[in-house]
């Protein structure tokens, strides 16, 4: 009897599953509950740490295909630097992210009333990454005389208080991948005693948890739900937190996909075994 | 109807350019997705145009960013009271002849700037990492507590170190793999294979956030189908 | 010659930058970051170098033809309307120019918010289901350390979500799915990725000094 063969399922099946049980925890939210992670929590209150009034460093290495994860990061760290009175300077490794930077800057700072070159700047980008990164170190004005708009930064308020990396009380990265957070780890958190905190995609993640455990990062956002956990403690919950719905539907169907494709493994090598006994057997007689 | 204006016009206020760009952005996003099903006309112009599109920004982005407040005003117009950077005349060279690599008689001038670049990298790399990654590392492995945390956290962290140790015995040992080596050899692939599994849940997790943005987008901000 | 000077300069430069390192002299740090500014501009050139070839090998297809050169043609003209949008002198177009300007509302950003984000956005969400389809057809229990892949990404992949959350409330702390997913983050994948960074940083070690010194020199290509 020819019987339904799970190793045959059309790919497109699956990418149909994909889609509807995405879509529909959008249309259709649960809410499900979701507590803080370790890492998210410390990197938390080490924004909370920083006295008002101090400069923070939002340094932007990432670009559009990682939004999803990355941009809703971006726009509660400016929401907790700004409610904390602290004041951003933004850079960016990759030439795709001062845009986006931008996209989170403007609606926030309209919201807490900051004004442009006073309570924030937009560096740009600069080519260069770990070169750019120690030419920071030296000099952030040098390594930047002009910020996204082509304005020199002698002429920026802000920049007039910010020399090198010892104006800044906290970076934090948020990367898809290098020059990234291993560049800022290796070049400047070290050399140059910064604290460092990180904000990266789910796939980056993993092999940065030996810099949370060394304390070389002071905290790490991983993926997705790093940063709906972060939008929760910012009191401010966005498209992180509504995606974690689908996030969790998806996941249980890609486990059970996993187990569907042992279940025909194992049936099938269960079939070829019986068929060798069988084999064996009429040879034998 | 109010969805269908809303459809058309964007919420109250939206600019008439913004409705545009969500539906140019709309329609791009399935021009892509078309190739879900198969490969086909729309989907390759969608491609051609994202690769036009990105080009165009990485030039205009490296000229605004980069090349005008680093070498162009510098050399040519500097600020009122400060004086020509004539030295920036010497990357400017390099970047001219790193572009010579277009002219086959020529491109042998390439190789300087690329031997300046790679100079500077090898050296900036090998401080990096030895600095950033393998004292600090080091020491964090063997300051790592054993004494605090209670006794669960004991044994993980004492594990960690084991853990360390063993994966870098598979790595690196070019003795052959047996008696004691081996064993801890083995161990070290255990905690790789832990470590590549919860890569891959974490990777799953990224794409899965990918696609729901795209699908926020489309559903939300384009559609006006979620709340 | 042809080789000797690039490599003479590739040891120059990979000196100098030692020297800053280890010498904290104020006249080797101002060199020095000169010299990181130097690194910048050079760097944007070899940018420049993939953009133009990209240019190039559209132009070639579009002269010669060749199969698809229509695509080829849609490619350079978008990029054409872009770089004119982004770097016309604006200046004559008043203060917040539409044309000539990268910033927010200039008819350049438009492009980039509206067409390239979406599609390099879209492009990588695809691997979203294709990930899932490999998923279902390559990840098998064929070995014990296969096993130990397996169950760590299962456990990873729910409790690393609410749902996991969900399905273990009411067990002890220590047995739910995102305590264990907290646990295999913190101490094997830190173990075993720790193990890989101090190899990698080795092997860069080695591999920087290396080309410092000349001894490594595939990056200058062949021998004319």
């Amino acid at each position: 009897m020819a019987g339904f063969d799970l190793r045959q399922i059309d790919r497109r099946v699956i990418f149909t599953l994909i889609f509807v049980v995405v879509a529909w925890p959008l249309l259709r939210p649960m809410r499900l509950p979701m507590d803080v992670t370790p890492p998210v929590q410390r990197l938390y209150e080490a924004v909370e740490a920083v006295p008002p009034g101090s400069i923070v460093m939002l340094a932007g290495d990432y670009s559009p295909d990682t939004m999803p994860e990355l941009q809703p990061m971006v726009i509660s760290f400016v929401r907790h630097a700004f409610r904390r009175d602290l004041k951003i300077v933004t850079t960016s490794l990759w030439a795709n992210s001062p845009p986006l930077i931008e996209d989170a800057l403007a609606p926030l700072a309209a919201e807490f009333g900051k004004t442009y070159g006073v309570d924030f700047v937009n560096l740009g980008y600069m080519a260069g990454g770990t070169v750019t990164l120690l030419g920071m170190g030296a000099s952030i004005p040098n390594t930047f005389p002009q910020d996204y708009y082509g304005t020199p930064v002698a002429g920026l308020p802000l920049m007039r208080e910010v020399t090198n990396f010892d104006d800044i009380a906290l970076v934090m990265n948020v990367s898809s991948g290098t020059p990234g957070t291993r560049e800022w780890v290796q070049q400047v958190q070290g050399r140059y005693r910064v604290r460092l905190a990180s904000g990266t995609t789910a796939v980056a993640a993993p092999p940065f948890y030996p810099y949370v455990q060394s304390g070389q990062l002071v905290g790490l956002l991983g993926g997705l739900k790093g940063a709906a956990e972060y939008e929760m403690l910012v009191d401010a919950p966005g498209d992180a937190v509504r995606g974690m719905d689908a996030q969790s539907i998806v996941h249980a169907l890609i486990v059970f996909f996993i187990l569907l494709g042992n279940v025909a493994y194992f049936a099938e090598r269960r079939a070829q075994r019986a068929r060798g006994g069988a084999a064996q057997r009429e040879v034998t007689a | 109807m109010n969805w269908l204006q809303e459809l058309f016009t964007g919420a109250p206020g939206t600019p008439p350019s913004a409705v545009w760009g969500t539906w140019v952005a709309g329609l791009l996003t399935l021009a892509i997705y078309s190739f879900l099903y198969k490969d086909n006309p729309v989907y390759r112009f969608a491609e051609s145009l994202f690769v036009g599109v990105g080009a165009a920004y990485w030039l205009a982005i490296l000229y605004h960013n980069t090349l005008v407040p680093k070498l162009f005003v510098p050399l040519f117009f500097p600020p009122e009271g400060q004086p020509v950077l004539w030295y920036r005349v010497f990357p400017g060279v390099l970047a001219a002849f790193m572009l010579l690599r277009f002219f086959p008689k020529l491109s042998w001038l390439s190789r300087w700037s690329l031997g300046f670049v790679v100079g500077m990298y090898a050296a900036v790399n090998t401080t990096g990492f030895a600095q950033g990654d393998l004292v600090a590392q080091i020491h964090a492995t063997v300051t790592t507590p054993l004494t605090s945390g209670g006794g669960l956290v004991i044994a993980l962290n004492a594990a960690a170190i084991v853990g360390v140790i063993a994966t870098l015995i598979y790595f690196f040992f070019s003795k052959e793999h047996r008696g004691p080596v081996g064993a801890a050899a083995r161990l070290g692939i255990w905690f790789l294979m832990v470590a590549f599994g919860a890569s891959f849940g974490y990777t799953v997790m990224g794409r899965v956030s990918l696609l729901i943005g795209r699908m926020t987008f489309l559903l939300r901000d384009w559609l006006h189908l979620m709340q | 010659m042809r080789r000797e000077i690039p490599l003479a300069i590739t040891f120059l430069a990979g000196m100098f930058m030692l020297v800053d390192f280890f010498v904290p002299h104020h006249r080797v740090s101002a060199a020095g970051e000169e010299l990181k500014q130097w690194g910048t501009i050079v760097i944007a050139a070899s940018i420049l170098l993939g953009i133009g070839n990209l240019i190039r090998v559209h132009s070639k297809k579009i002269a010669r033809r060749q199969s698809g050169w229509g695509f080829s043609l849609v490619c350079l003209s978008v990029m054409a309307v872009m770089l004119w949008f982004g770097m016309w002198p604006g200046a004559k177009l008043g203060p917040n120019p539409l044309v000539g300007s990268i910033a927010q509302g200039s008819y350049f950003n438009w492009m980039y918010l509206n067409m390239d984000v979406p599609l390099q956005g879209t492009m990588f969400s695809l691997l979203a289901f294709f990930i899932a389809s490999a998923a279902y057809r390559a990840f098998r229990l064929r070995s014990p350390e296969a096993s130990l892949l397996l169950i760590s990404a299962i456990v990873v992949m729910l409790g690393r979500v609410p749902l996991g959350q969900l399905l273990t409330k009411g067990l002890p702390e220590k047995a739910t799915l995102p305590w264990l997913t907290e646990a295999i983050m913190t101490y094997p994948n830190m173990a075993a990725f720790r193990g890989i960074l101090m190899g990698a940083a080795l092997g860069v070690m080695a591999m920087g000094l290396r080309i410092i010194l000349g001894i490594e020199r595939s990056y200058l290509g062949g021998e004319k």
